[in-house]
Order: structure tokens, then C-alpha cells, then sequence
């Protein structure tokens, strides 16, 4: 049996979930070693958020196997689901901020509500967080609506990094955003893998992917399709990648386009 | 057309619904009992369900109070019965208008409003965001609706019945030409707990369905405004429905054990 130190973090063998008699992921297989940053990019509808939803168990797969730290995951329920949860920190595409909530409150919610941390020390951890992803104390008064689409990626990522999780999930973190606020957020996430932690990142971006991965994986109509190292794309000999990569409207990658 | 898979398919629809929210319902009732319990949200709930749906109820049972009493009185003056309209009145009210109509007024009012809510907070992932976060959803976001809505409901039921005979001593006073102590003290004399405690049932019933409409449509939205909107428009229609098919089912239980 292999040690925890050399098992992968997070495996998926073989998952397959459909909605109605669309087939999303078709025997997805992926591997994430320990402290690896993995940016899995893809078009459109081809099953990126769905996986990340099943690794979390939003969504439950209708077959194959989940293994978090060498223990299968899928099934969990209650408290084991819960502590589970607690090693995940995410980075939804729309930041996902809740709108009833101060922003300092969007932060420390999974320190005060999912951990039962007191509100005063959770208060200056969310604060501490902020600073970290460039936001000043006054911004933690302020509630979501009042921020910028850019404001509210990095009051998510203070959010997601707020329990120092062990594997953090980044949904599309730089969809919607200017260059330079994209870039800004690449860095925010490099510098939050300073220590160690694994991260899943999963964008159309191939700037933001060269920049925050240390491996790049394609999906496509379900499966994964190439999977290497992110100075390996541009030689993948795959002509799935090759098109997808220089944004080319013909290859053998179709747009289901109805006239 | 095949008019039998038209009906095939609309009854597996029909009870895929109904499975799905017999699922959810005993999920948010088993969800009463273990901890934690939210109470600091249950008691912004209460504000929210119950407080601020004063004015609405208030005055509609004012009104409602005052036509019964007209409305009593042309019937029961045509047998020279007209003593009878207190009593009439305070039945009416006690038994059925009080609860029914502060039911479809909070129905109407905060069925909508929870369904917006959480319909608005699905579509924008914050109940993802609450998943991964290491909270349930399920504890944060519809038990304490549920809480405050079983509390709630009973105490407007409550005050709306005062309301309501107020308004019917009221038309009588002012347009019948009743003595207003007679009419107080034909009152007090036909007040019996049975008619007073049937209603408050009743109350406890439609709170607990109209927080589950609006929780389970706006827990279940799908799509974006439009998903919304549906879910709104659907929690309001099911909670009425429900509110007025669980009155006929009660009242048939109250007059089976003569109470």
C-alpha cells in the first residue's frame, strides 16, 4: 500500500455524470499529485465545473471512484462530508459572494460557520486575508454589490484561502476580467500556492493557465484528451490542443452550432 | 403527437417532483433536530416572515372582518337572525378567515420573497459557495425559514383574528346600528378555545407550507432571471393551492372529532 507522502491528492477514476441524455463527463480520468498546480482548460460545456462539482460532491457521479488523500469520497455523508469539505477552498467564476453579508463576513464565514471559530479572531483573519490579496481594512465594511467584478475575485480568493485549505479550486478566476486584473489575480494565485498547497484551476485562459500551472490537462466531450507539463503545450503533438490553444475555428474540434 | 407518452411523461414528471420534494422535506424536518441551529437567523427570520408581514395581514383582516359582518347581516336580517352576526363573525374569522387569509397574505408576501432569495443565491452558486464552505445548506438556509415561519404564523393568526372581529364590530357598530357593548359581550360569550386553537393549527400548517414552497422552488431554481421568476411565480401558485387543499383536509378532521 503506498504512504500518504507518495499517493496522489486527489483522483478520479473513471467518473461519469450525464443530465437527462447528455453525457458531461464520460470516464474522466485525472490524476493531481500532492502541491501540483493543475489547470484543466476546455471549451465551453465540455464538463470543467461539473467535475470540480463532483471532486466537492455538489454533484454526485453516476459512476467511478473520487479519492481524496487516498479515500474514496463520493458516498461521504454528515460529518465525515463536512470534515471532508474543510480541506477545499474555491474560487467561484462569479466570486459566489453572499450578498446578505459584509464583505469581512463573506471572508470568515467558513472560519466562523464551518469551523465554529469566534467571531472576534475570525474578524482578523478575514482582515489579514484581504491585506493579503491587496484590499484595505475599509473595504471590509462594505457589502459585495458596492465592489467592482475584479474587487469581488479577490475578496473570493481571500474567502477561499481564508482556512488555509490544503487544495484550493479556481473556477475560470480571471473570466470577465481585464488584462491587467487577470494578471493581477495570477499572481494572487501563484502567491497563494507558496505554501505548498495543490490547486485545480479550470479556464479557457491559456495566459492565466501558463502562468499558474504546473500542468496542463485538456477536456474534452468528457475524457481527458492530453495531459502534461504547461511547457509541453505548445509541442503536444495533439491536434485538439493545437487548435484549442491557437484559437483556431477549424480542426477537429466542432462547435455544435444549430442554423 | 403520441397523446400516451405526451401523459407518460408527463406523470413520471409529476412524480420525479413529488419524490424530489418528499426528499427535501424530510431532509429540512430531520434537520430541526441536530445541531447546529442557527438561532440568530431564525430570529431575522421571524422579523422578516413575521414582523414585517404585520401591516399586510392587519389590514386585510381588518377589511375581511368588516364585509363578513355586512355580509352576515344581509343573510341572517332576511330570517330576523341579526343577533347571530357576532358569533358568525367571530366563527368565521377564528375558524377560517384568519388563518386562510393571513396564509395567503404571507404566501403571497414571503413565499415570493424566499423564493427569490434562494432561487437568486442557487443561479449565482452562493449555495455551492455555502457547500464549500463546510456548511449545509440545507441547516443555514431553510431551517431557519422553516423555524420562523412555524413560529410566526400562529402569533399573525393570532393577532389577525383580533384584527379581523375588530373590523366586523366595527361595520357593525358603524353601518348596522349595533350597541358596541352588546356586540362585545355577544363576543366574549360565544368565544370558545376550540374554534381559537383549530385556527392556530391550521396556522402552524400553512407557516410550515409556505416556507417549504418557497425554499424547495427557490432551493431547486435553474437558469438565470427567468429561472428565478418561474420559481417565484411556482412558490406562491403551490403554496396557495396547498394552503387552501390542507384547509378543506383539516377542517374535515376538526368536524370527523366534533372539534
Amino acid at each position: 500500500m503506498n504512504s500518504v507522502a507518495s499517493m496522489a491528492k486527489v483522483e478520479l477514476k473513471g467518473v461519469k455524470k450525464r443530465f437527462g441524455k447528455k453525457v458531461v463527463l464520460d470516464g474522466l480520468d485525472l490524476t493531481i499529485e500532492r502541491g501540483q498546480s493543475l489547470v484543466v482548460i476546455g471549451g465551453s460545456g465540455t464538463g470543467k465545473s461539473v467535475m470540480i462539482k463532483c471532486v466537492l460532491g455538489i454533484l454526485r457521479p453516476d459512476a467511478g471512484e473520487i479519492y481524496v488523500d487516498g479515500q474514496e469520497v463520493t458516498r461521504l455523508s454528515g460529518r465525515a462530508r463536512d470534515a471532508y469539505l474543510r480541506k477545499f477552498g474555491m474560487l467561484f467564476q462569479g466570486a459566489a459572494l453572499f450578498d446578505s453579508l459584509p464583505v469581512w463576513e463573506n471572508v470568515a464565514f467558513g472560519l466562523i460557520q464551518g469551523r465554529g471559530m469566534g467571531r472576534k479572531q475570525a474578524r482578523e483573519i478575514a482582515f489579514e486575508k484581504l491585506a493579503k490579496v491587496g484590499l484595505g481594512p475599509d473595504v471590509g465594511a462594505l457589502s459585495p454589490s458596492e465592489l467592482s467584478g475584479g474587487m469581488q475575485k479577490r475578496v473570493g480568493l481571500a474567502r477561499a484561502i481564508a482556512a488555509d485549505p490544503e487544495i484550493i479550486f479556481f473556477d475560470e478566476p480571471t473570466t470577465g476580467l481585464d488584462p491587467i486584473m487577470s494578471d493581477i489575480i495570477n499572481d494572487l494565485i501563484v502567491a497563494t500556492r507558496s505554501t505548498g498547497t495543490t490547486a485545480l484551476s479550470i479556464t479557457h485562459d491559456l495566459v492565466s493557465a501558463r502562468k499558474i500551472a504546473d500542468r496542463i490537462a485538456m477536456l474534452y466531450k468528457g475524457k481527458i484528451i492530453w495531459d502534461g507539463p504547461t511547457a509541453e503545450i505548445d509541442h503536444s503533438g495533439n491536434p485538439y490542443v493545437d487548435q484549442f490553444i491557437h484559437g483556431r475555428a477549424t480542426g477537429p474540434i466542432k462547435m455544435e452550432v444549430k442554423a | 403527437m403520441n397523446v400516451f407518452a405526451h401523459v407518460g411523461r408527463a406523470t413520471i414528471g409529476l412524480l420525479r417532483e413529488v419524490g424530489r420534494l418528499s426528499v427535501f422535506t424530510a431532509d429540512a424536518v430531520t434537520s430541526f433536530v441536530r445541531p447546529p441551529i442557527y438561532w440568530s437567523l431564525v430570529a431575522k427570520q421571524i422579523m422578516r416572515i413575521g414582523y414585517n408581514s404585520l401591516p399586510v395581514v392587519g389590514l386585510t383582516a381588518f377589511f375581511t372582518g368588516g364585509v363578513l359582518a355586512l355580509q352576515i347581516y344581509i343573510g341572517t336580517a332576511r330570517y330576523g337572525a341579526e343577533q347571530f352576526v357576532p358569533t358568525v363573525v367571530l366563527i368565521g374569522i377564528l375558524r377560517e378567515l384568519g388563518p386562510v387569509i393571513a396564509g395567503l397574505m404571507v404566501a403571497g408576501r414571503v413565499a415570493a420573497a424566499i423564493a427569490a432569495e434562494l432561487g437568486t443565491m442557487r443561479v449565482t452558486e452562493q449555495i455551492d459557495a455555502l457547500t464549500t464552505l463546510a456548511t449545509r445548506p440545507i441547516k443555514y438556509l431553510v431551517v431557519p425559514r422553516l423555524m420562523a415561519a412555524l413560529i410566526s404564523m400562529p402569533i399573525l393568526v393570532g393577532i389577525a383574528d383580533c384584527i379581523g372581529v375588530a373590523g366586523g364590530y366595527v361595520a357593525a357598530t358603524q353601518s348596522l346600528g349595533f350597541t358596541g357593548s352588546i356586540y362585545l359581550s355577544t363576543t366574549v360569550q360565544a368565544l370558545n378555545h376550540a374554534d381559537v386553537i383549530s385556527g392556530l393549527i391550521k396556522a402552524v400548517v400553512f407557516g410550515f407550507l409556505i416556507a417549504l414552497m418557497g425554499t424547495y422552488n427557490g432551493f431547486h431554481s435553474k437558469g438565470g432571471a427567468q429561472g428565478v421568476g418561474a420559481a417565484t411565480t411556482n412558490a406562491v401558485v403551490s403554496a396557495s393551492i396547498l394552503i387552501l387543499a390542507s384547509n378543506y383536509v383539516l377542517t374535515n378532521i376538526f368536524n370527523f372529532f366534533n372539534f
